[in-house]
């Protein structure tokens, strides 16, 4: 029997859930008053940026230094096109780990994990070079490579456990029934993870889109994406504060966007198999 | 418009005679600064008249600066033209990372180039990099506030405890102007760029001539508490997170009486739409104290191709024509005066319309001119820099330093632990590196 909640204690809980939820929002809500600001006005006090001024120049000098359609077609390409390839490899691997582990799967699924704890700057010479020598600099390739494989582990970690939640059983019948490994996969194990699978999808589209480090070290020019976007309007010397908001909103609008769109199935997802 | 024209077409003739014949297509990597946005937008008139085109990547320098680095360090090759600073050209230009740029000819008027700039950018007699502009550092105070509290500063430049004084007699506040805003903020291009001129003027070097570090020394222990003192009774609060940008809000609004930093904010602070003070600031040199060697620094944005570029005669041509006496021209006639790149040419400071639209013109000029990178120090050094030294191995020491310097600002330790713990970190490092056993 589900215990019953007071009213107050419903309000309480409410208002303290909306409180934290503000807090959370409130450094965007806050990137977005700035960059409706100008540039001397975004420099001001706290008060000051609120009374004076509401403007869009900043969107406007934006738009007019920057060639935002080729940095935004680069991040869709990029982190559409990585979690695809990593799904084409992940979905496998969890099914092989979950469905028939060996006496190292817990191993692997360790390493895997492993190499998320290496720090990334470790890394960068010996990649750049492999990266020169096979002509990957600045491509678009290269980095829905890279953004595969570092994304690789946290996909088959995830698929792993919602695999894991499927009872075997059912396949077990599937395959007494006469199906194929490829039908088994497509038709019983599919329909019953997605919402698992979409969760995996999205987090690992918006973790590719937000990564930094990579994209902004392995590209120049052609397939620089909104993350070289937004580093080109920050400055230590000189006032850009309200360009770079701008900058900032414009780039993190569509996954903000997208985010916002599948939210009940990322919710969904995430606590999938949370409730035994 | 036909003078504009004149101007372009004479900047085509200098670059024309190292430019290729064949339309290339260049990668250039920039910082994001007001002066480089001008660059960007009048490029086009270069595109045009080449039939070149530019493909820019601006970053924020830090960025840029290990961006830059790793491409050019592995050899990459993904970039044809670079911004970098006086403290790389020198460094990479030894190293054989950048093309000479020794052979833009005649036209090209080298010897306009201030002899202070062309050193900072050059190794082993060749020149690696050319300048796009130039900064030292002085003194910005508000007359208005001097007048009220009846200080007169003379031609002589100030010793730092004069300085002082003076702060104490204009720090106000209760009506919200305090005496001094320094940089805090870590990190050997923000603190330390103000803090190594500081240890300079106090008769300190970063090391001496065997390359052992003197971090502990009399002048730096002298130095550093003048600082924190300094900043802690007559600063703003929060001051270990303030650097140039929030310094310069900060003096814009009027919250500072008096502020040592880069000649090159000069143009904002003087722009009545940009600063409430453009009409209430003047200038003065950066104080002394027992010398008044290195009291300035010294620093340069200039262009350079890297070894691993395969369109150098394109590069060179856009080097040259970015950085001609033709391009400051065209920039003063296009944008106004008072936006021409400072510091880098006799030509700009001949030039009456822009000493008419900038008048701290000629303090700046001074400034740089007095900034010798060769002969900073009271006491002999084997390198040379100002607020840095040139080496490699400084950005990395530079960088712990600053953290420690503000970490000694904001009271989490004090000055002698700073000290202390930069010593043994210099050590261990230049030891590592092989400068001393």
């Amino acid at each position: 029997m589900a215990r019953e909640v007071s009213k107050r204690r419903k309000a309480i809980t409410t208002a303290a859930a909306g409180c934290v939820g503000f807090l959370m929002f409130f450094p965007i809500l806050w990137i977005a008053i700035l960059s409706l600001k100008s540039e001397g006005d975004a420099i001001r006090g706290p008060l000051e940026i609120l009374s004076s001024n509401w403007t869009l120049e900043s969107y406007g000098a934006v738009q007019e230094r920057s060639n935002y359609l080729k940095h935004f077609t680069n991040s869709v390409a990029i982190s559409f096109g990585s979690t695809f390839l990593g799904m084409l490899v992940a979905i496998p691997a969890a099914w092989a780990m979950a469905f028939v582990p060996g006496r190292r799967t817990k191993d692997v699924l360790m390493w895997m994990l492993s190499t998320k704890m290496l720090p990334p700057v470790g890394v960068l010479i010996p990649l750049y070079l492999i990266f020169r020598d096979t002509g990957l600099l600045d491509t678009r390739t290269g980095l829905v490579l890279v953004m595969m494989l570092i994304n690789l582990p946290i996909m088959v970690w995830m698929l792993y456990t919602y695999f894991k939640e499927v009872p075997g059983e059912i396949l077990e019948a599937a395959r007494m029934d006469g199906a194929t490994l490829r039908k088994e996969l497509f038709y019983v194990l599919t329909p019953m993870a997605l919402p698992g699978m979409a969760s995996t999808v999205l987090l690992v589209i918006i973790l590719a889109w937000n990564e930094a480090f990579w994209t902004l070290n392995l590209t120049a020019v052609k397939a620089a994406p909104l993350t070289a976007f937004i580093a080109s309007y920050s400055s230590p010397e000189g006032l850009f504060y309200a360009k770079l908001s701008a900058a900032s909103i414009v780039a993190i609008a569509p996954i903000l966007l997208l985010g916002w769109i599948s939210q009940k199935q990322l919710v969904r997802g995430l606590t999938f198999g949370a409730v035994k | 418009m036909g003078f504009k024209r004149a101007l372009i077409g004479a900047g085509i003739v200098v670059s024309g005679s190292v430019a290729g014949s064949l339309a290339e297509e260049l990668t250039i990597a920039t910082v994001n600064n007001s002066d480089m946005i001008i660059m960007q937008k009048l490029s086009s008139h270069w595109e045009a008249e080449t039939g070149h085109t530019l493909n820019w990547s601006v970053l924020e320098e830090n960025v840029l600066r290990q961006r830059v680095t790793t491409d050019i360090a592995t050899k990459g090759g993904a970039f044809d033209i670079i911004t970098i600073g006086a403290y790389e050209a020198p460094i990479w230009g030894a190293q054989g990372w950048l093309n000479s740029l020794d052979d833009f000819g005649d036209s090209y008027d080298y010897d306009d180039i201030f002899e202070t700039v062309r050193n900072g950018l050059s190794a082993d007699g060749a020149l690696y990099a050319v300048p796009f502009y130039a900064e030292s550092s002085f003194t910005f105070y508000r007359k208005d506030i001097f007048e009220a509290a009846g200080i007169e500063l003379g031609d002589e430049q100030m010793t730092y405890d004069e300085f002082k004084d003076i702060v104490a007699m204009v720090h106000d506040p209760d009506n919200g102007v305090y005496g001094t805003c320094q940089r805090g903020k870590a990190g050997w291009g923000e603190n330390m760029a103000f803090v190594g001129p500081l240890v300079n003027a106090f008769g300190g070097r970063w090391f001496d001539l065997d390359w052992n570090p003197q971090l502990t020394s009399e002048a730096w222990v002298n130095a550093l508490n003048y600082y924190v003192d300094l900043m802690h009774s007559y600063g703003p609060p929060g001051a270990s997170a303030n650097g140039h940008n929030e310094n310069r809000a900060l003096f814009a609004d009027g919250k500072c009486a008096t502020w040592v930093d880069a000649t090159s904010a000069a143009g904002y602070i003087f722009n009545p739409n940009e600063s409430s003070v453009a009409d209430k600031t003047d200038f003065t040199q950066a104080p002394k104290q027992v010398t008044d060697k290195g009291t300035g620094w010294f620093w340069a944005w200039a262009l350079a191709v890297p070894a691993s570029s395969t369109k150098v005669d394109a590069s060179k041509s856009f080097l040259a024509w970015a950085t001609s006496k033709e391009y400051v021209e065209l920039v003063g006639e296009s944008e106004g005066w008072v936006a021409a790149p400072p510091g880098t040419r006799k030509s700009t400071y001949a030039n009456a319309n822009y000493m008419s639209a900038a008048p701290f013109a000629e303090t700046v000029q001074n400034s740089i001119l007095a900034a010798n990178p060769a002969d900073a120090t009271l006491e002999p050094v084997p390198y040379t820099g100002v607020q840095f030294v040139a080496i490699p191995e400084f950005q990395g020491i530079g960088n712990y330093v600053g953290q420690q310097v503000a970490a000694a600002l904001a009271n989490q330790q004090t000055v002698m632990e700073a000290l202390e713990n930069s010593q043994a970190f210099a050590e261990r490092e230049m030891r590592k590196a092989g400068y001393i056993q």
